[in-house]
């Protein structure tokens, strides 16, 4: 995958090859899937490999930080990748499922059903902003929603250590307090991603499904409990 | 004259005869005199209200004059109707959704609308009055599918995060509730919500679809309008819903009261234009159907989603204090 690069361009102009990168990305997964079969004949000696593995990291990372202080900037929508919200939703799908014993009773959400609403949420929201008008592609729609669960991850994680803690009011004030600041500071990030997509005349409708996703997602966590 | 600038002339008349029918005025004699049509600018001048039609090259696209504000003998025709202007709407139509259905631009139509035209329809479906057609006022050929979508996705959330929030508002005091965030009851919510908004429409547009043939209506509705007026009328039930949490039986009462009246009579004053023509019993016999079935909606989620308010606090000799402190400081 390639390395984000810094240089400003045109904000918002769809990337010209969103299947070539899906292309890609497949071949990669088939290229890593074929060197670890065959341990034998490698092509590559390990320093590259590893090189090449700490780039992508390093990509990710990159994303991250931008997604936490977010600033207008084309990195997160021209160079998409769909492995942070891979992990950002797989991370948030396992601290939310509830457990096992409780499967009988009405309780908080499975593993799949968060990883299904996550999914189908961005893909709905996408198709949204598509059909409205927008002139950005479909995977870095993708990945801009999906990157931007980070500030709410961070909230599932401080939400149970705090719930290590003694339960009562205070406790509730605090995740509270927490999930706010998160909720906000997702749609902050993402909406400066996102804007400026849209028409100017229809950029509320496009935010708004945005809005609804996070502020659902920001539900569950806020009403997880642990039992 | 040739017979080209002939019938080009008796289509003008045509349509002149046709637009004075549509607008309701008796066609007087002197009206059908052979002015001269040369120019539809001053045949406009001497009758304001008609409409003309350019015939001079078939390939033109027909422009049309708006007419002046019409005087008020006419508000039955203008609640059916609308504006001056639905006709042209009408032909534009066909020219708008031209895309077949299997492209991306086919569905892209149904998202043509811009911010302010939604919190109109928004305003519009929040305060009926009566005499104003919705569908005419507000939609006018220009049926959106947001509306209808985000506005059902909300209502399936604040439905379910209302109900959870009611339910541990009403049993915090008690010693032996556990608080379960009822994940489940989204589903159930999307499930309802949707099947109302969509299922229905679908019913009541093949419904007047086969009374259509029967008994010749002025007002026919496509399938997308009825949907977005469905779609809309259920706007009111977001408040609706997050004022539910109060837990009063009275209020609760009185907002579905409130709720059911406003967004039955859209839907009724909607609906009656397009049935009235129809044989007496089969035009209410429709009309009250359709206020049924959203009092169903309102008072089944009602019911199903929030608890009672005034439920017997179960006995609380049974639990340890220990259980019991832990289990209502567990939220």
């Amino acid at each position: 995958m390639a390395e984000a690069e810094e240089s400003p361009g045109d904000p918002g102009t769809a990337s010209p090859r969103p299947l070539v990168r899906t292309f890609s990305l497949l071949s990669y997964i088939t290229k890593l899937i074929i060197t670890a079969l065959q341990p034998g004949q490698q092509s590559e000696t390990p320093f590259q490999k590893k090189k090449e593995k700490m780039r992508d990291l390093k990509a990710v990372g990159k994303k991250f930080m931008h997604v936490l202080y977010p600033r207008k900037s084309n990195t997160l929508l021209r160079d998409w990748d769909l492995w942070g919200p891979l992990i950002l939703c797989v991370t948030l799908a396992l601290m939310l499922q509830r457990d096992s014993a409780d499967s009988e009773k009405d309780g908080g959400p499975q593993f799949a059903e968060v990883f299904v609403i996550v999914w189908f949420g961005a893909v709905t929201i996408t198709l949204n902003s598509k059909l409205l008008g927008g002139n950005i592609s479909f995977f870095q729609s993708l990945c801009v929603l999906g990157y931007c669960i980070l500030p709410l991850t961070v909230a599932m994680l401080i939400c149970r250590l705090v719930l290590l803690a003694d339960p009562g009011p205070v406790n509730f004030m605090v995740r509270l307090f927490v999930v706010i600041v998160m909720f906000a500071w997702s749609i902050v990030a993402s909406t400066a991603f996102l804007a400026d997509s849209q028409p100017p005349n229809r950029r509320a409708l496009a935010v708004y499904p945005v809005f609804l996703f996070y502020f659902v997602i920001s539900w569950m966590i806020l009403t997880f409990t642990p039992q | 004259m040739s017979g080209g600038e002939i019938s080009s002339r008796t289509l003008q008349i045509f349509f002149l005869i046709i637009g004075r029918r549509l607008t309701g005025r008796m066609a007087a004699v002197d009206d059908l005199q052979f002015e001269e049509f040369g120019n539809a600018a001053t045949s406009l001048t001497a009758n304001p209200d008609a409409t003309t039609v350019n015939i001079e090259d078939p390939g033109e696209t027909p422009k049309h004059q708006p007419g002046s504000p019409r005087g008020s003998g006419r508000e039955e025709d203008d609640e059916l109707l609308g504006n001056d202007d639905s006709d042209k709407t009408e032909l534009l139509a066909g020219q708008k959704k031209s895309s077949p259905f299997w492209t991306f631009e086919y569905y892209q139509t149904f998202f043509d609308v811009d911010t302010y035209q939604v919190f109109d329809r928004i305003k519009g479906s929040l305060l009926p009055i009566p005499g104003k057609n919705f569908v005419r006022l507000y939609i006018r050929s220009n049926p959106d599918l947001y509306g209808p979508f985000w506005i059902c996705a909300t209502l399936v959330f604040a439905i379910a995060i209302s109900g959870n929030l009611s339910n541990f508002l009403i049993h915090l005091g008690e010693k032996t509730y556990h608080y379960v965030p009822e994940f489940r009851k989204v589903s159930i919510a999307a499930t309802i919500i949707y099947a109302y908004a969509w299922l229905v429409p679908l019913a009541l547009w093949g419904f007047l679809m086969w009374r259509n043939s029967k008994v010749m209506n002025i007002v026919s509705y496509s399938f997308l309008e009825i949907v977005c007026v469905y779609g809309y009328s259920l706007f009111i039930y977001i408040p609706t819903a997050i004022l539910w949490i109060i837990p009063q039986k009275a209020v609760r009462w009185i907002l579905v009261m409130i709720a059911l009246g406003i967004s039955g009579s859209l839907l009724a004053m909607t609906f009656w234009p397009a049935v009235r023509e129809d044989n007496r019993r089969v035009a209410l016999a429709t009309i009250v159907t359709i206020v049924l079935l959203h009092m169903l909606l309102s008072v089944g989620c009602l019911a199903y989603f929030f608890d009672a308010p005034e439920m017997d606090h179960l006995p609380t000799t049974t639990a340890t204090p220990n259980q019991t402190v832990a289990a209502a400081k567990s939220s």
